[in-house]
Formats: structure tokens, C-alpha cells, sequence
């Protein structure tokens, strides 16, 4: 077992997001690994995202593997087909990558590449059940794979999506699928948290709830028009625009966000937007709030 | 129907080359319906194309330019125009262009861009809602399409994208998943949604199809 499978199903894991590079050289992002490798459960591989073309999240995984970092390799449906994708599953496999989240992805047109060919061959939900009928020998044309491992397989879950009884019932679905863990959208306010949890109570999965910290008006304005599909909270934004150092603010608030929700949930998920060289600060801001 | 819409008329001249006089087929369907291969056009066209020097032998308008044996039979009645013509300007979408292509002994100019195939609410107004793909889920996604409302297919639900009910790649467009939902409900089959949805049969898609039914 995996040291993020073992937190998330018997603590409380902290994960976090980084962003291969768009270019070969991965020496800045593997210092940032580097640096918090022993402090997180896990390190998010995101798979081009935003349709924005960056290194191939298979070959940094392994790269994050090198430096000692357990990533959980993102496979987003846009950009290959099912032979493709179980292809790269074996590969997965082979480098030894245990943790798979699984989604969509956004669309093409919304990238930096908007003339691209779209895949979605597979959606999310299907995807889910290849990857757990691998983790049991069977690939999707239901012939045995000869040597075989397991992955530990999540999904993405929107907790601001109208209705959320849709969003519900095709957790439900992935769930069934194979999904044991989610990351959500990121919260700004503890209430919201409390709401969600109440609405997803009866679903037996973990959950990892999004951070995101906020560092400026510009970031703001981008993540409510670009990322988000319901605004962040009048509260966090006044906290942000009023602050004499906002960046500081903005750590100190997901700090104080992920000290809140520790009880609540079974784990966070930290995505920055831009600013990865802050995490070990978080990190640390976040240890000095639990420990006082 | 088949939506078109026609090209720009500089990218037509130049698909010409050096032809000084051309045959103009038109559809009297599809095209006709969006104004891009109706008699109207195929004037207006004619004008446009005097006006640059390049003479109009003749003109024809199918009833369905995708109709080959049709297309062959209106050929063999404009034999003396065409046979003027240095190539035939077709005003259609691409299978009424291959229609007149496989039959007439001329370079062929498409002069239309086939969009999709659309159900029209009004005049001029065209909407995609079926993208033929050959392996139908309207049947378990109460008569909405998401292989083709949705950009992405999903056909598990929705991506979890969505503004006030609107899609987050075109927020012009209803997200398609929001409207199943909402009309199962309406008709208390909102069980049904539970079922999940297995892969995509895309062989079913291999193109070019054919259909020789006896």
C-alpha cells in the first residue's frame, strides 16, 4: 500500500498539485518536490490542464518518483483514446505508479491549443471502471492482463455544481465504478464545507477538499471567470483586497482553512495557482495552526 | 438536413483557377433551406461571377443533389452547357459536390462548407442535435443527445463544468446534461439515470459507412 492510500483511509492527507513544466527541464518543480516530498501524502499530477500543453504527467510521475515524491497521476479523457489510455495505465504500472485521479478534462477550444483534435473517447465514469477492472487483471475487452497491480483510483467531485443532486447521483456512479477518493473544487469558507458534508454523507468514499490560496485581486477576478462555477466568498475577497501583503493573507487564510476542516474531512487537496514555491511555507504555517 | 454555409467567394474564384466559364449546380433541398444552393443564390452567383469575367453556360437545381442517379440524368440533359463549361461550380454540401463529381468529366468546385446536420427551429436558424454516430443513446437519455449536445460526449452525467445551467465551452449553449435531468425528472424516471453507461461503440462510426439494403 501506497503512503497516500494508508494516510487517506486512516488519517488525515494533505496532498498537493504541481504542474509538470512546459518545456524539458523539470529542475524547478523537482526542488519543490524535493522539499515537501516527506511533508505531503502525495503529490497531484496534473495532465494538461486546461488543455494547455505541458510535459506528459506519466514522465514527471516517474520524475517525482526519482526524487522520492508519491504522485497520484491525473488521466484526463481529452486527449487519447481507450488503447492509449490503458497503454499508458501499463505504463503507469511499470514505473510504479499506484494513485490514479480520474477525469474529463477540459475542452480543447479553452487551451492553448484550440484546434485540437478532441478525444473523449472514454468518459470519466468509464474510465474509473478501467482502471479498477485492471486492478483486477481485466483490461477493457475483458482479456486477462498477464501481470497486473493495483491502482488506487479517485475522481473529481464539484461541490458547487447546480444541481448538485446530478453531481451526487454520478458520484454515485463512480463510485460504483471503482472511485475511492475525490478531490473537490477548492472552499473558501469552513460553512460551505459543513454544507457539502452534509449532502455527501452517505457516500462511502474519502474526500480530499480543495485549497487554493488566494494571492491577489487579478487571481480572483481569473479563478471566478476562468476555473470556478460559483464566485469566492465576499469575506475571503475583502480579506484578500484589504490586506496590506495579500500573498501572506492568502496563506495564512488556507492555513487557517485546513486547521478548520482537519476534523471534518478526510484529507485536503492543494492546488496554487501559480505560486508552488509558497508550499513549503504552507506547509509550515499549516503544521505552526495545528500544533497551537 | 445538411448544413452549409457557402465559402468566400474569393476562395471559390481561386478553387476555379483559370476557368472562364463555369455550370452551376445548385441542390434544391438542404442547401436550398439554407440559402447557400437555391435557385436564388445560384442568380445571384451568376451575377457575381459575370461581374469577374467568368461566363455562366448554365444551371441546374436538383431536387436532391445528393440523388446520383438524378445528378446523372440532369447531366445528360445539360450536355451541350456543360460541355462549354471549363468546370462545374456546385453550390451544395459535399456529398451533392461528389454526386456531380463522379458523374461530370469536368473539375468540380465545391462552393459551400458542410457544417452539420441540423434541425431548423426557424428560418435560418440550425441547430445540431444528432451527430449520426451509429450507436444511439437516445433511448437512455430521454430522447437528448449527449454524444452531440454535450462538446465532450459524456454519457455518465455531466462534467461538473457547468454556469447557471449553462456549458463552460460555449455558455451560449444549455449544458445538455442539466436538460436530461430536468425532463427525467419531470417524468419521474430519474432512476433510470442511475444506469451506467458502458463505452461508446465507435467502430459503428467507421467511416465512409455504407447501407446496401436489398
Amino acid at each position: 500500500m501506497g503512503k497516500y492510500k494508508d494516510k487517506l483511509e486512516k488519517g488525515f492527507a494533505i496532498t498537493v498539485e504541481i504542474a509538470p513544466p512546459k518545456g524539458a527541464d523539470a529542475t524547478l518543480p523537482l526542488e519543490v518536490a524535493k522539499k515537501i516530498r516527506d511533508r505531503v501524502a502525495g503529490v497531484n499530477v496534473t495532465d494538461n490542464q486546461r488543455a494547455m500543453m505541458h510535459m506528459s504527467a506519466l514522465a514527471f510521475s516517474h520524475l517525482l518518483l526519482d526524487v522520492g515524491a508519491e504522485p497520484i497521476l491525473q488521466m484526463c479523457c481529452r486527449d487519447r483514446n481507450r488503447i492509449a489510455m490503458q497503454s499508458d495505465m501499463l505504463g503507469a504500472w511499470a514505473l510504479g505508479i499506484e494513485n490514479l485521479c480520474i477525469m474529463t478534462g477540459d475542452y480543447p477550444t479553452l487551451g492553448d491549443n484550440p484546434q485540437a483534435k478532441p478525444v473523449f473517447d472514454l468518459d470519466a465514469s468509464q474510465l474509473i471502471r478501467v482502471a479498477d477492472q485492471f486492478s483486477k487483471g481485466v483490461a477493457l475487452n475483458g482479456k486477462p492482463i498477464k501481470s497486473f497491480k493495483e491502482f488506487y483510483v479517485g475522481a473529481v467531485f464539484n461541490p458547487f455544481y447546480d444541481p448538485l443532486d446530478l453531481e451526487i447521483m454520478k458520484a454515485e456512479k463512480k463510485i460504483d465504478a471503482g472511485a475511492r477518493f475525490f478531490q473537490t473544487q477548492p472552499f473558501f469558507d469552513v460553512a460551505s464545507v459543513d454544507s457539502f458534508l452534509a449532502a455527501v454523507k452517505h457516500l462511502n468514499v474519502k474526500f480530499l477538499v480543495g485549497v487554493t490560496p488566494l494571492k491577489s485581486e487579478k487571481m480572483i477576478d481569473f479563478l471566478n471567470h476562468n476555473v470556478l462555477t460559483t464566485p469566492i466568498p465576499e469575506e475571503a475577497a475583502r480579506r484578500i483586497i484589504t490586506a496590506s501583503n495579500p500573498e501572506a493573507e492568502g496563506l495564512k487564510m488556507a492555513a487557517e482553512f485546513v486547521n478548520a476542516v482537519r476534523d471534518k474531512v478526510n484529507g485536503v487537496h492543494i492546488m496554487t495557482v501559480g505560486q508552488m514555491e509558497s508550499l513549503p511555507l504552507l506547509l509550515d504555517m499549516i503544521d505552526e495552526g495545528h500544533k497551537a | 438536413m445538411i448544413i452549409t454555409k457557402q465559402k468566400a467567394l474569393e476562395d471559390i474564384l481561386k478553387a476555379c483557377r483559370d476557368a472562364k466559364s463555369v455550370f452551376i449546380f445548385g441542390c434544391g433541398d438542404c442547401a436550398t433551406l439554407c440559402r447557400t444552393g437555391g435557385e436564388k443564390e445560384i442568380e445571384e452567383m451568376t451575377q457575381i461571377l459575370h461581374k469577374r469575367g467568368v461566363a455562366v453556360t448554365g444551371t441546374a437545381t436538383p431536387h436532391s443533389t445528393c440523388h446520383e442517379l438524378d445528378v446523372q440524368r440532369i447531366i445528360r440533359l445539360n450536355k451541350e452547357a456543360l460541355a462549354t463549361a471549363d468546370a462545374v461550380l456546385v453550390l451544395a454540401c459535399g456529398a451533392g459536390v461528389q454526386a456531380v463529381g463522379d458523374s461530370v468529366k469536368k473539375p468540380v468546385v465545391s462552393g459551400c462548407d458542410s457544417l452539420f446536420i441540423g434541425n431548423s427551429k426557424r428560418q435560418m436558424h440550425f441547430y445540431e442535435k444528432c451527430s449520426v454516430c451509429g450507436d444511439c443513446v437516445l433511448n437512455e437519455t430521454a430522447g437528448l443527445c449527449p454524444e452531440t449536445r454535450c462538446p465532450k460526449g459524456m454519457l455518465n452525467g455531466p462534467c461538473g463544468g457547468a454556469i447557471k445551467g449553462k456549458c463552460e465551452v460555449d455558455t451560449s449553449n444549455p449544458c445538455v446534461w442539466i436538460e436530461i435531468y430536468e425532463r427525467m425528472r419531470a417524468q419521474g424516471r430519474l432512476e433510470e439515470l442511475r444506469r451506467f453507461t458502458g463505452p461508446k461503440d465507435r467502430k459503428a462510426a467507421r467511416k465512409p459507412h455504407r447501407l446496401e439494403n436489398e
